[in-house]
């Protein structure tokens, strides 16, 4: 049910009440979310399947009890397309590289009692792989579901505990930020260096890169939705443009440093759309504010209805903004992990290679085809998260004209 | 659920990163950048005005070349014309001049001719009243050459008197 919520919620912005006419040109961006729901919604359907074949395995091999316990330990390690795909999509406190090799991070605990810092690594055993508990500074921890959660005496769970602790982590997505940051102060303080070192003169390699995207987001971002006041919100404009995108790209790359879901996280997405709001909130003018306390020209009686739901809009926008980035971007790794765990589903465990093989190059295409699309939706998001922020900045400080919402309503 | 639960510690690393970042690229990229870029715009929005000027004044001045050029040529003609016109003038001045002091001089000439056909019918007349007076006088004396010729004469000159 989850995706179709998504679906619906995406779709509620469409007319964010008094929206200019550019929101209305993305036709696409209701095809990607529609694209990411019915992929959701097939891949339930599969992993359903999956673990009812799974099930009846184990049930199947337990009842035989066959003296193969390899055939045995292969069926009950069944593949698990759903679990592997939210194990790849969420944040994670070490990073995975292949097999069993995983890079510890560093875990940063709060805890009432003070900090603590110690690596992921002390959560798995080297020699089993198991995971294990370990006994910090203040409590005892366990890594459950990449939740740290505290041990009790009695060496049970303890809620209360648990919920006291905040985790500050360095996972997996954090560095992602870190490494976006690290680049994007890299790029644009040499492309800064270029410009003051040779002023007034035609750019050059990295510059000549960025400019068009720079002269982009000023003259196709910034001046239209935003008005004459439009320089203010410049630094922040191209900040969360080439963030996104670039976190967007790296996302991409399946190797270390990329194949991180940090922009297709819901806390990254979240801080994000904060940032807009705080920000169209703090701008607003009075015109901005009497639209939405009290919208010009609307009898009283209307006002009743409508305030509540302007009220509702300012905060929904920004909502909105958060899930359709992280939706997006979750979407095209779902739909890669698909894929390739179609392979291993078609491959049956290695039992049938022909079958892995065929889905394999059926798969492998297909994923190259969507990889070319998501290379479009890398820029397409980032682009409409920009766009749409600085629509929101340009209701905020818009002068009075009343001329034309009156000839939009 | 884990998916759409937004997890605390990501939150404050991913504001604090992003905010530090923002300040620093906005402080120490996006300032000068966009300082730059629209400082160069406006140098070649202004190089282009220039050069659209000298457009235009080139255009001026051919202009006035041109101008200068008609000038120059109609002076030229103007120039030609009153010399031509002149020497019309001149030349007809002459030639009147010349046809007036022929008549002057023809006229001169037959007044002379007068003159002289005059003087020389004075003189004939003279000499043919000294002829006449001469044959005359012999006339006479031959006539008067006796008293009673001349006594006759008398009488017919006092009949003729008498007559009248």
């Amino acid at each position: 049910m989850f995706p179709l919520v998504i679906f619906l919620l995406l779709h509620r912005d469409k007319q964010p009440l008094f929206m200019t006419a550019e929101a209305r040109k993305f036709s696409l961006k209701h095809l990607i979310p529609l694209l990411f729901c019915l992929f959701s919604l097939q891949l339930a359907a599969q992993d359903e399947h999956a673990s009812h074949a799974a099930s009846q395995a184990t049930d199947s091999t337990a009842a035989a009890h066959t003296s193969d316990a390899h055939a045995a330990d292969s069926h009950s390690a069944a593949f698990d397309p759903g679990k592997m795909i939210v194990d790849h999509i969420t944040d994670t406190h070490d990073w995975h590289l292949w097999g069993h090799t995983h890079v510890p991070l560093p875990v940063i605990l709060y805890t009432p009692s003070g900090f603590e810092c110690f690596s992921s690594g002390v959560f798995k055993n080297h020699e089993t792989h198991a995971s294990q508990a370990h006994t910090g500074k203040h409590h005892t921890y366990v890594l459950e579901d990449e939740k740290i959660l505290v041990l009790g005496v009695n060496g049970e769970v303890d809620p209360t505990l648990s919920a006291s602790i905040i985790d500050v982590s360095i996972t997996k997505n954090v560095l992602t930020i870190f490494i976006v940051s690290a680049i994007m102060l890299l790029v644009f303080l040499s492309v800064a260096r270029a410009y003051t070192r040779k002023p007034g003169q035609a750019p050059k390699g990295l510059q000549s890169f960025m400019e068009p995207l720079i002269i982009f987001v000023r003259d196709d971002i910034a001046k239209p939705s935003i008005g004459p006041k439009y320089e203010k919100f410049m630094p922040y404009l191209l900040t969360v443009f080439f963030f996104i995108w670039i976190a967007n790209l790296l996302g991409l790359v399946p190797v270390i440093p990329g194949g991180a879901n940090m922009t297709g996280n819901i806390a990254v997405t979240f801080s994000l759309a904060v940032l807009t709001f705080i920000i169209t909130t703090v701008n607003g003018n009075g015109h901005y504010w009497r639209h939405i306390l009290a919208m010009p020209g609307v009898p009283v009686w209307a006002l009743v209805l409508l305030s509540p739901i302007e009220v509702l809009g300012m905060f929904l926008r920004p909502f909105v903004l958060m899930i359709r980035l992280f939706a997006n971007i979750s979407a095209g790794h779902i739909i890669a992990l698909a894929f390739f765990s179609l392979i291993f589903i078609f491959g049956d465990g290695g039992k049938s290679v022909g079958g892995g093989l065929g889905v394999g190059v059926a798969s492998w295409l297909f994923t190259t085809f969507m990889m070319c699309l998501e290379l479009l939706i890398a820029f397409l998001q980032a682009y409409v998260f920009t766009l749409l922020s600085a629509i929101y900045f340009g209701s905020a400080v818009e002068d009075h004209h009343h001329e034309a919402h009156a000839s939009h309503s | 659920m884990k998916l759409v639960t937004p997890d605390i510690g990501l939150i404050i690393w991913m504001s604090l990163t992003f905010l530090t970042v923002l300040f620093l690229l906005s402080k120490f990229a996006w300032k000068p950048i966009l300082k730059m870029i629209r400082e160069r715009e406006k140098s070649i929005e202004d190089a282009l005005g220039a050069a659209e000027q000298a457009k235009v004044e080139m255009k001026k001045l051919y202009a006035g070349n041109e101008q200068l050029l008609r000038e120059a040529m109609n002076e030229r003609d103007q120039i030609l014309k009153i010399a031509r016109e002149t020497k019309e003038q001149i030349v007809a001045e002459a030639r009147q001049k010349a046809a007036e002091e022929a008549e002057r001089i023809v006229a001169s000439a037959r007044e002379t001719i007068r003159h002289e056909k005059m003087a020389a019918v004075i003189d004939l007349k003279n000499q043919v009243a000294s002829l006449s007076l001469e044959v005359a006088e012999k006339l006479v004396r031959q006539q008067l050459s006796s008293d009673d010729k001349q006594k006759e004469l008398a009488a017919k000159l006092v009949a003729d008197a008498k007559l009248n």
